[in-house]
């Protein structure tokens, strides 16, 4: 019997204890719980009040180092093609055209002072693809590969998933390819060995560091 | 004069004045004004389980649990419940190919009638009551028992084993927890020494407020107004007595299977019962529509608080009040197993009503 009277006791004080909690946390739905980071001292302290994120109109700014979306300076790439071959799920796409002698000047120079031998008139990444690994940029010879920290980049049309960093439109595509091929034509013997140098030297410096790749 | 042919204009706040100046406005020989009536309780159910109710449930939980609730529709989410109403219009109203069809259409019917025809005696304010009922909480205590067989008429008429399980234990919970709630409510009727809901009012009306209510009226009164708030939890299916809903155990009960309006119908009888019990323990131990406050000296504050639209506001706060309490309690504890129901109601609440009834009768013999 004294069970009994005891199994009432502890139920009421135990529902007023509970509800006492609920109450707090009711009351503490005015104010916002801190914004202390894991690494700072005050963190446990702030428990209470309302922990929601409103995220398209706030959000935890993302770390200086995060690793996010990709982007490719288009002015620094080379057209080597070593992130299109390191990528193991294959998400860039890569079409090069070789430049002719008389236009290298008209090319320019990457910001690292390296001569650029190719035009790129297509250099897509299917950022939908992406898994950031992180490959593609470790390869980059000129570091114009890079994450970003933009983390929210969602589309409601899969083809804009697809960002586009060739620098040429069509027209002039087409035009520096016909000048490619009348280069070759003119000397068939001599570009080739010429040409073989310039993105040859890139992939044998990269791989003799890890000397794995080949 | 003519204008007063057709529209009730009350001339005097005495008792029940406007609904019964409603009930004689007859409109080219229709009685219009019991019609009037009639809708009256039932857009405040409407109006109060769409703001209140669902909007209010929603916010309420959300702060219980630290999170922000609805904010998207309007400000603060406002709009939200509109536009879940919207959503619920739009929805096919699905039978299933195996229901039973009348009771599966029945149902939801009997369920909101059960829990509408109890606010018949809800007095909302000292001039309006939907009918002065000499036995009025009898008839609401009886009434509200009609909503067990449309339980289980939408449980059966489902055809589903989920929807049938809920609406069995929803019989079984309902059923036993009517006896200590019809105890509870007794010694409230013995201390009245009526059951007419209009003369409860008048009989906790005084000049000292609240302590003119019964439950401060006697020493054990608390007792019963224990126990009958704990049965009211069971009786219209709240946590933590939900077991006939049980979301992680059987769906959503007895109504698993219905989707669309009569969804949104089911859930308008649930808060309709929701705030009548509340009213009931507000009305038997509360005052009802009398104002809690004293007059202090000069400060008559009782007798400036005291009137029709003040009464009619009294009581939906007091109704909202014990909605609150019946919220924070569903955002606290877990739910019962069906022993523990039956324990508590069985073993516990059933005898310390049989004690509260007789303490409040000796207490009304020798007192």
């Amino acid at each position: 019997m004294s069970e009994y009277f005891r199994n009432i006791a502890s139920s009421t004080s135990t529902i007023l204890t509970g509800m006492g909690i609920t109450l707090k946390h009711f009351f503490n739905a005015f104010k916002r719980k801190g914004e202390a980071g894991i690494e700072e001292s005050g963190y446990f302290g702030q428990v209470d009040g309302l922990v929601t994120l409103q995220y398209p109109r706030e959000a935890i700014p993302t770390p200086d180092n995060a690793r996010y979306r990709l982007h490719n300076d288009i002015e620094d790439c080379i057209g080597c093609g070593q992130c299109v071959r390191a990528c193991p799920i294959e998400c860039i796409t890569m079409e090069t055209i070789k430049v002719t002698k008389a236009d290298l000047e008209t090319c320019g120079k990457t910001s690292g002072g390296q001569q650029k031998r190719f035009w790129i008139p297509v250099f897509d990444i299917d950022i939908a693809k992406c898994m950031t690994c992180g490959i593609c940029v470790s390869v980059c010879p000129t570091a114009c590969l890079t994450h970003t920290k933009v983390s929210d980049f969602t589309e409601f049309d899969r083809e804009h998933m697809i960002y586009h960093f060739g620098n040429l439109s069509r027209i002039e595509a087409d035009l520096m390819r016909k000048k490619a091929e009348e280069e070759k034509k003119a000397a068939p013997a001599k570009p080739a060995p010429k040409a073989k140098p310039a993105p040859k030297p890139k992939p044998a410096q990269q791989p003799n560091a890890s000397s794995n790749n080949e | 004069m003519m204008l007063s042919n057709y529209f009730p204009i009350p001339m005097s706040m005495s008792l029940n004045s406007w609904s019964d100046a409603l009930s004689q406005w007859y409109l080219f020989g229709l009685p219009l004004g019991l019609v009037v009536i009639a809708a009256i309780p039932l857009v405040f159910i409407a109006l109060y389980a769409l703001t209140y109710g669902v909007y209010g449930e929603r916010k309420i939980s959300a702060f219980m649990q630290d999170r922000l609730g609805p904010m998207e529709v309007g400000k603060w989410g406002i709009l939200q419940t509109l536009a879940d109403i919207l959503k619920l219009l739009q929805k096919e109203d699905i039978v299933n190919t195996n229901a039973d069809k009348f009771l599966f259409v029945v149902g939801p019917g009997i369920l909101f009638v059960g829990s509408f025809m109890a606010f018949a005696v809800l007095p909302f304010g000292p001039a309006f009551i939907g009918a002065d009922l000499n036995v009025g909480l009898f008839y609401a205590i009886g009434i509200v028992a009609l909503e067990v067989v449309g339980i289980l008429a939408a449980g059966w008429g489902s055809n589903n084993k989920w929807a049938l399980y809920g609406a069995i234990r929803s019989v079984a919970q309902i059923v036993s927890y009517e006896i200590p709630a019809a105890i509870a409510i007794l010694c409230g009727a013995m201390m009245a020494g009526t059951l007419s809901m209009q003369q409860f009012n008048i009989l906790q009306q005084g000049e000292y407020g609240f302590l003119h209510f019964f439950l401060f009226q006697n020493p054990i009164a608390w007792l019963p107004f224990i126990i009958y708030f704990i049965a009211s939890l069971a009786e219209t299916n709240r946590a933590p007595f939900d077991i006939p809903e049980a979301e992680s155990e059987l769906v959503a009960g007895y109504f698993t299977e219905y989707s669309g309006m009569k969804f949104a119908v089911i859930f308008l009888a649930e808060y309709g019962s929701m705030f009548m019990v509340s009213a009931i323990i507000s009305v038997v131990f509360l005052g009802g529509w009398n104002s809690p406050l004293p007059n202090i000296g000069s400060f008559a504050l009782n007798d400036w608080t005291t009137g029709p639209v003040w009464g009619a506001a009294w009581i939906i706060l007091k109704g909202f009040f014990f909605i609150f309490l019946q919220m924070w309690l569903r955002w606290t504890l877990p739910r019962l197993r069906v022993d523990q129901l039956m324990y508590v109601c069985w073993k516990v609440l059933t005898p310390f009503a049989f004690v509260a009834f007789v303490l409040t009768a000796v207490w009304e013999i020798y007192m």
